[in-house]
């Protein structure tokens, strides 16, 4: 019997699930206000799928607002918050559009199918806006790299964003791989995807046009991902761990891959009037978003969409999340060239409905109306929460216990601090990651620039003119745990300087806020902190925020991760010929520390080495960071630099010996006077960056730098020749005077050891 | 006139872009072929690029063989048309028997992306006679079913006839019997390989510009015969 508008209109007093559905009851009671009726069963699917967190963003909304009203003045949004991503101006008549998602839960319950289709979700948000899909990203963070879970998880999820990504021919330029206690139970997927399009591509998702058409087309619809959002996003794991596997969606590549090349072909065309894709809350989301967005009212036969089980009731398919599919507003006249350009790429499009001026979203099922809605109602015009929250009651004890030279003891003679760097650059969190990056292919699509592990991912968009985009994206959690207003600035400073470092000039910001429960006061506090502090950091340093992700109750019982605001960042390079790279590469050329360096332990990779997280962590400065982005630009595009690298996770030392094993070329450094070795080696004090200066530029360069108020300190130069000197004849060598001395392959062993030791060969 | 190099692009294709490309970067004409052809549009010569043809969810290239387009170029073939098969293009080229053994999954089980060096065997191809023989080169090598297998007996032979083309240097990254990363036919004009030429074409984007001379090569013998 199927729950008709009529049946509903006569049967006021059903029991309805809706706390089953994850709704409260002022939630039901205001879905009755606004249909004057109960809902029938598949409208309260559709209204619970869409108010639930991970699509209504009730919490986060009150707080996400300040992106935009403390945004920057800038000429470079074309599209902002709100769309699938943002479009971002980058000259030459070229748009770029990108985005960060969090696959958060799906790839803890089911790793491989968890990140392959969260790889798959982005890539449509992205072709969904009229880009063509350049490059993906990943950012990764879990438990203890020695924990069995880990060992579960991470192969299955680096196996599936490479099975999903390497078949559809996107390059994997970059990302983050962090291990961390607070990830045991709770591991972070996020994927990002980047697109470019000429100006006058760009799409948005809005039902226009009396008598258009909407056409359902891509994979057909079955029964994976059926309450996935309302089910998996919002609903914390028990200790007992999942047992919800059939909620996790399973992809199709090669699918995909048909679904782009199709997608981009109709847009070229000019076939398409409005567009969406299919990813959380499936024909529920879509139908409502493209009405909402509309004008006027949308009719929808759910008896024509195609199925891949037959047996599936209204309601499973309003709510199923298969993959793969997309949504498109056509006009009658061009429905036939559609169709055929569908057809040409074998999939699958059929008609299921067309726009009209009733106001209402009509969905129709073997000829009774299942749904009679506003649809702005269902997409746009959700609850809305001012959630409580206060400052945790720990926060003051943990700000407390600063990591002093008393409080943990530091290394002091030559030999305890050539441990110490060989500790950390073999520590899981800063070994090479080529474990990981070997099974991703970076060199599809032939216009990768730079790729891990340099600074930050760069693709040319425009091959004739070299036109190019970088991209990176960063978090230290322990920084936000100890102060996230802090920690959120600290990371966008960091994907900011990975930007400049490369070459690029950023240009706009895109987040993916990973966070505990909201409904724990400590966690709101964390995420307001949080927000305010990226937004004001974001007008500060002039960059638009120009969309992103809300990943709530991402927490094991009470006991919620690491604040985690990652925050990418997107700049634009005139000529990719002009990237700076992290390698050295002669003889000779001069090692400049940009920047000060201070005491600033608190959250660093050395103290969380030696198990301690506490106090204030490292300074924001967010003018010097500006300051160091134009000069790191200016250096590049005339020339004066040819290696630069961020100093960041582990300090001047490990981002030396990083830029050694890309070169393969050692090198002489002496401590600078004045500064303690210990600290100028492995302090992770911010807006620093080694540069590396040919002689003949090194005038120019430090006269800019001393004009502009950059402090340029040289502590080393570039020498292949120190092998037989130190005892190590015919090896390229790094020798910190009065120090220790490292050879490239000792180093280079210590930190491509660590990953296959843990995961395998 | 310069010479026309076909690149087929089947359903899920991925390295079409780049193949063209490197054709444009060597002076020669690119044109798009696809994979429902029933013509191969006068073109002097082909590329199988690497990808996932169909998907490649049964043997990889098994259901590309039987595209259109591909029984032309089989049948063309073997009448001289130079054919070069790039990692799913050499699985296809052996799946449709144009080439002897087949490609099976790597030996460690992930799919591996690495810059691989290469020793040239034969420079008696057209995909390489611009190469020297026993040249070292480095270019970039992605698969996850790139271990080249055979008998025992076969290997021998195409030892012995000169037809292994290229063989890794410094690690196996696969498994490929003998170190096997591409070989040719007998008359030379098929040629399939493991690794990406069309990724090592721009010294930007690729770890060298040692791809350049597999498309000189086959540029060469066709602007000398015609």
């Amino acid at each position: 019997m199927i729950d008709s508008v009529t049946i509903a209109l006569g049967s006021p007093d059903t029991e309805q699930p809706w706390a089953e559905l994850g709704l409260k009851q002022d939630e039901y009671e205001n879905i009755k206000a606004i249909l004057r009726r109960r809902p029938t069963s598949s409208e309260l699917a559709m209204y619970s799928v869409m108010w639930s967190e991970h699509c209504s963003y009730k919490s986060s909304k009150v707080h996400l607002r300040q992106f935009g009203d403390k945004a920057p003045k800038t000429d470079a949004l074309l599209v902002g918050i709100g769309e699938n991503a943002g479009v971002v101006d980058i000259g030459g008549g070229w748009a770029v559009t990108f985005k960060v998602e969090s696959h958060n839960h799906p790839s803890y319950v089911e790793p491989y199918q968890g990140a392959a289709t969260g790889v798959g979700g982005i890539v449509r948000d992205i072709i969904s806006m009229g880009a063509r899909p350049l490059a993906v990203m990943d950012s990764l963070r879990l438990g203890a790299a020695g924990a069995p879970d880990t060992r579960r998880v991470l192969p299955g999820v680096v196996a599936g964003i490479g099975g999903y990504g390497n078949c559809l021919g996107l390059p994997n330029i970059g990302g983050e791989l962090v291990f961390e206690e607070s990830y045991a139970g709770n591991p972070l997927v996020n994927a990002l995807c980047i697109g470019s399009m000429k100006h006058e591509d760009i799409h948005l998702a809005s039902a226009k046009g009396v008598g258009n058409l909407v056409v359902l087309y891509g994979a057909r619809t079955g029964g994976d991902g059926i309450g996935g959002v309302s089910v998996l996003a919002s609903e914390t794991f028990d200790a007992d761990g999942p047992a919800k596997r059939p909620s996790v969606q399973v992809g199709d590549p090669f699918m995909e891959k048909l679904l782009i090349e199709a997608t981009l072909e109709v847009l070229h065309a000019g076939l398409v009037e409005g567009i969406q894709d299919l990813g959380g809350a499936g024909i529920s989301c879509a139908t409502s978003e493209l009405a909402s967005n509309g004008e006027g009212g949308m009719h929808v036969y759910l008896d024509r969409v195609p199925l891949r089980d037959a047996s599936l009731s209204p309601e499973e398919i309003l709510m199923s999340e298969s993959q793969e599919r997309m949504c498109a507003v056509v006009t009658p006249e061009k429905i036939d060239a559609f169709m055929a350009l569908c057809k040409k790429w074998d999939v699958e499009a059929v008609v299921i409905g067309e726009v009209t001026d009733t106001g209402r979203l009509v969905i129709e099922w073997q000829g009774e109306t299942i749904v009679d809605v506003p649809p702005r109602s269902v997409a746009h015009d959700g609850p809305v929460y001012e959630r409580p929250f206060h400052r945790p009651s720990w926060q003051d004890a943990l700000q407390a216990d600063a990591p002093t030279g008393e409080r943990l003891p530091r290394p002091s003679t030559p030999d305890a601090l050539k441990q110490t760097l060989i500790d950390l650059i073999s520590a899981p969190n800063l070994a090479s990651k080529s474990w990981v990056t070997s099974q991703y292919d970076r060199y599809v699509l032939g216009n990768t620039i730079l790729a891990q592990p340099e600074d930050a991912g760069m693709i040319r968009v425009d091959e004739e003119s070299g036109l190019g985009v970088a991209i990176s994206t960063d978090c230290n959690a322990r920084f936000a745990k100890l102060d996230p207003y802090a920690g959120a600035q600290l990371a966008l400073v960091e994907s900011y300087r990975n930007i400049s470092v490369a070459g690029a000039k950023p240009l706009a910001v895109t987040n993916c806020l990973n966070f505990g429960s909201p409904e724990d006061p400590e966690v709101m506090w964390q995420f307001a902190q949080a927000t305010t502090g990226l937004a004001d950091a974001c007008l500060e340093l002039g960059i638009p925020v120009t969309g992103g992700n809300v990943s709530f109750y991402n927490q094991t019982g009470d006991t919620a991760i690491h604040p985690t605001p990652v925050v990418g960042v997107l700049g634009v390079i005139d000529n990719v010929d002009r990237r700076t790279p992290m390698a050295w590469e002669d003889d000779g050329e001069l090692i400049y520390v940009l920047g000060d360096t201070a005491d600033e332990f608190a959250g660093s990779e050395w103290a969380h080495l030696q198990g301690h997280l506490g106090g204030l962590p490292p300074k924001v400065d967010l003018p010097m960071e500006r300051l160091l982005s134009e000069i790191m630009v200016a250096a590049s595009r005339d020339g004066m630099i040819t290696a630069a690298h961020d100093v960041s996770d582990g300090g001047v030392g490990v981002a030396v010996t990083e830029m050694a094993l890309r070169a393969n070329i050692g090198a002489r450094f002496w401590i600078p006077d004045n500064i303690d070795p210990f600290v100028f080696l492995f302090s992770e004090s911010t807006a620093r960056a080694i540069a590396v200066i040919p002689r003949t530029e090194e005038l120019r360069f430090t006269q800019i730098c001393a004009a502009r108020g950059m402090s340029a300190t040289r502590f080393g130069v570039v020498d292949s020749g120190l092998g037989a000197d130190s005892g190590h004849p015919g090896e390229q060598v790094i020798v910190f005077d009065s120090q220790f001395t490292l050879t490239i392959d000792q180093l280079r062993e210590a930190n491509e050891a660590t990953l296959p030791a843990l995961f395998g060969g | 006139m310069t010479a026309r190099i076909g690149v087929v692009t089947f359903p899920g294709s991925l390295d079409d872009a780049d193949a063209v490309r490197a054709i444009r970067i060597v002076g020669a004409t690119p044109v798009a072929l696809w994979h429902g052809d029933a013509d191969l549009h006068d073109v002097d010569a082909v590329v199988l690029p690497g990808g996932f043809s169909y998907g490649d969810y049964l043997r990889c290239g098994a259901i590309a063989k039987f595209a259109p387009v591909m029984s032309l170029i089989i049948e063309k073939a073997q009448f001289g048309l130079p054919v070069l098969g790039i990692c799913n293009g050499f699985q296809i080229l052996c799946e449709s028997h144009l080439l002897p053994g087949a490609l099976t999954r790597n030996d460690h089980q992930h799919f591996i992306c690495r810059d691989q060096k290469l020793r040239i065997e034969s420079t008696e191809t057209v995909w390489t006679s611009d190469f020297t023989s026993g040249q070292e080169i480095v270019i970039p090598l992605k698969n996850g079913e790139g271990g080249y297998v055979a008998s025992e007996a076969l290997l021998d032979q195409l030892f012995a006839e000169n037809r292994v083309v290229a063989t890794y240097l410094d690690g196996n990254p696969n498994g490929s019997y003998r170190d096997i990363a591409g070989i040719s036919n007998k008359a030379g004009n098929v040629v399939g390989l493991m690794p990406h030429p069309e990724h090592a074409v721009e010294a930007l984007t690729g770890p060298t510009t040692d791809g350049i001379p597999f498309f000189t090569s086959v540029l060469k013998s066709l602007v000398g015969a015609s």
